[in-house]
């Protein structure tokens, strides 16, 4: 996997700048709030409207939307990485390990594996986070043990895949440990699906953490996204008028999502060039060449190549 | 045979399993039923005395885990669920589960086909096209259409067609002031609350079903049956139908069975949002009022929809496709 291809890929560059976007403003809030602190209740009247002051308006308790906003980045983004990094290790391992050492470890894991999948996950993940507490580590922890399933079985079936090729054959040979062949030899095969893993996972939880928050099950004190609109529903935004409360949060969660599903599309699409976008150029340029293909009285078989 | 067995003791495990971690979640964790009716009545009444309300509705916190667990699992796999300890306490939750479940399948149920069908159908479509205008600007726009929050779709279309255009209403199932009944009138009202609920999951959900239909057919379109039809000179119609699709769909039958989960799942907020009193809103409730026997039913019940659908799906594909009943 190139970073030239996933540059050159349009979905995969929309995605990339998006996320880009995301995380500098998370990493600098302070650069592009109007508040250094964005929770003081009562800081602004009530119900603004959207003004040069306030970007997005105030919220009934009269902070500012915008401000909310760019603290909430930091939330989400930092909930999304690393559930979703969590869970693509728990499924590696997982995947690797039932694949490699086959027979009963096998069984035994490709059950549990089968069985978290099918359990119903929103409502077991409302369930769990609503008796394991609110902090962003709950969050984490439930977005993993249930999330981790559907990577699992895919790493599952690559890795048995390749259980048997000849370069791993050659490693045992070799007398490499267990832990080397799997880490150095067979990991490094597996890095694309890896990646797509991962955006999957980090999206699924951008999606989850935020509808968790949404009915109250998140911190309800911090600037997430989810809350936001949480507080927006609940204190009636809607009947009240104040439309950005519910549309600048929502939009976020939005784009946060739409930049990881456009980066893991855009993964398909270059692991499997028959999914690519046909473009117009390219057509001609292949129209071109059969025409010059013809003229030379190169025959039918290369002009068919050709197109 | 083997393969029939082997599917049902994995059905009958995961069945155990859900059931076995619905009950001890809750009870491991903070938080009780009698805290949660001290805090919904609001009146000064000794824990013991509530207590003891709850237990005449059988809630034995007092009773063994161990006799309670296996009790629970007899009760909940001979339909004996008990009553409500929550919202509506002492009544039944059979009563409850049988109010809420029409409302769910009829909007879920139906959404759910009318977006695999129409999504297959586009999908068929845009995968044969290849390059076609429809091909070119499809995937991009359904990838972002596919992962926007159900939640807030249905907000924005309350905040268009109920707030500010008060074309329909926002929320509750029917219009409360008109006698339910085959009368013109309530299924008047039935739809018209349905169709904001309906559209945000079909718009949600529609994306993935096109999206992956596409992707198979591209698969299945180069294959040389494919152009062994074209060869022989059929119809595009009979070739892409009968030839490619054919072959294209097996995949997503059994993403259908699978999808299910998630579109229960997307529709708990879905309901929550719209105040539409199906099983996820029942869920939600549940939740929130440490309304054990509901909570514990609704999750059993979400768990064997999840699970008949996928043995359905397998059944089926054994039925359609002879490379997978080779392999079982």
């Amino acid at each position: 996997m190139k970073f030239a291809s996933l540059v050159k890929n349009r979905k995969a560059l929309i995605g990339l700048i998006l996320f880009g976007i995301t995380v500098v403003v998370s990493l600098f809030p302070g650069l592009f709030a109007s508040q250094s602190d964005a929770d003081v209740i009562g800081a602004f009247a009530p119900n603004l409207g959207p003004s040069t002051a306030h970007l997005l308006g105030t919220t009934s308790y009269g902070e500012d939307i915008f401000s909310q906003l760019v603290f909430g980045a930091r939330q989400v983004l930092v909930i999304a990485l690393a559930a979703g990094g969590f869970a693509t290790v728990l499924s590696v391992l997982i995947g690797i390990t039932a694949a490699y050492l086959g027979g009963v470890v096998d069984e035994f894991l490709s059950l549990i594996t089968n069985v978290v999948l099918i359990l119903p996950t929103f409502p077991l993940m409302i369930i769990l986070a609503r008796y394991a507490g609110t902090s962003n580590w709950v969050m984490i922890f439930v977005l993993v043990a249930t999330g981790w399933s559907y990577g699992a079985n895919q790493m599952r079936a690559q890795a048995l895949s390749l259980r048997n090729r000849d370069f791993l054959e050659a490693a045992r040979v070799r007398g490499e440990r267990r832990a080397y062949v799997i880490l150095f030899e067979m990991m490094p095969t597996m890095t694309s699906l890896i990646v797509a893993n991962f955006l999957g996972s980090a999206l699924y939880s951008v999606l989850a953490a935020s509808g968790l928050q949404f009915i109250g099950l998140g911190n309800r004190s911090s600037d997430s996204w989810g809350t936001m609109l949480y507080w927006a529903d609940s204190q009636e935004a809607l009947q009240a008028g104040n439309a950005m409360w519910i549309i600048a949060p929502g939009l976020a969660i939005a784009v946060l999502s739409a930049a990881f599903a456009l980066m893991n599309y855009a993964f398909d699409e270059i692991g499997n060039p028959a999914l690519r976008p046909v473009r117009r150029k390219d057509v001609r340029r292949a129209k071109k060449g059969a025409a010059a293909l013809e003229e030379k009285g190169a025959g039918h078989d290369a002009y068919v190549e050709a197109v | 045979m083997r393969f029939v067995v082997r599917r049902l003791s994995m059905f009958l495990f995961t069945l155990w399993a859900a059931m076995t971690l619905n009950f001890f979640i809750p009870r491991f964790m903070p938080g009780n039923p009698v805290q949660a009716l001290q805090a919904r009545i609001r009146v000064k009444e000794s824990p013991a005395a509530l207590a003891s309300i709850l237990s005449s509705f059988g809630y034995k916190p007092n009773a063994g885990l161990v006799p309670q667990y296996l009790t629970y699992l007899k009760d909940m796999l001979t339909g004996q669920w008990g009553a409500s300890i929550g919202l509506s306490l002492g009544e039944p939750v059979r009563d409850i589960i049988l109010q809420a479940a029409p409302w769910t399948l009829g909007l879920i149920g139906l959404t759910t086909v009318v977006a695999f069908a129409l999504g297959n159908v586009a999908g068929i479509v845009a995968g044969w096209r290849r390059g076609g205008t429809l091909d070119s600007w499809l995937p991009s726009t359904l990838v972002v259409t596919a992962n926007l929050p159900y939640y807030w779709v249905g907000m924005l279309l309350i905040l268009l067609f109920a707030t500010t255009l008060n074309w329909l209403p926002p929320d509750f199932n029917y219009d409360p002031t008109i006698l339910p009944g085959f009368s013109p009138g309530f299924i008047g009202s039935v739809l018209q609350h349905a169709v904001l609920p309906a559209f945000t999951l079909l718009v949600t959900s529609i994306g993935g079903w096109i999206l992956t239909m596409r992707n198979n057919m591209i698969t299945t379109v180069a294959e040389d049956y494919v152009r062994m039809a074209r060869a022989k000179g059929l119809a595009d119609r009979k070739i892409m139908f009968g030839y490619a699709a054919r072959n294209a769909m097996l995949p997503n039958i059994s993403g259908f069975a699978m999808s299910l989960g998630f579109v229960l799942s997307g529709s708990v907020l879905v309901e929550y949002v719209f105040n539409y009193p199906g099983l996820g809103y029942q869920l939600l409730n549940a939740v929130d009022n440490n309304d054990y026997p509901l909570m514990q039913v609704l999750f059993m019940l979400y768990t064997v929809a999840v699970l008949v659908a996928l043995l359905a799906a397998d059944f089926f594909m054994v039925w359609l496709d002879p490379r997978a009943r080779e392999k079982g």
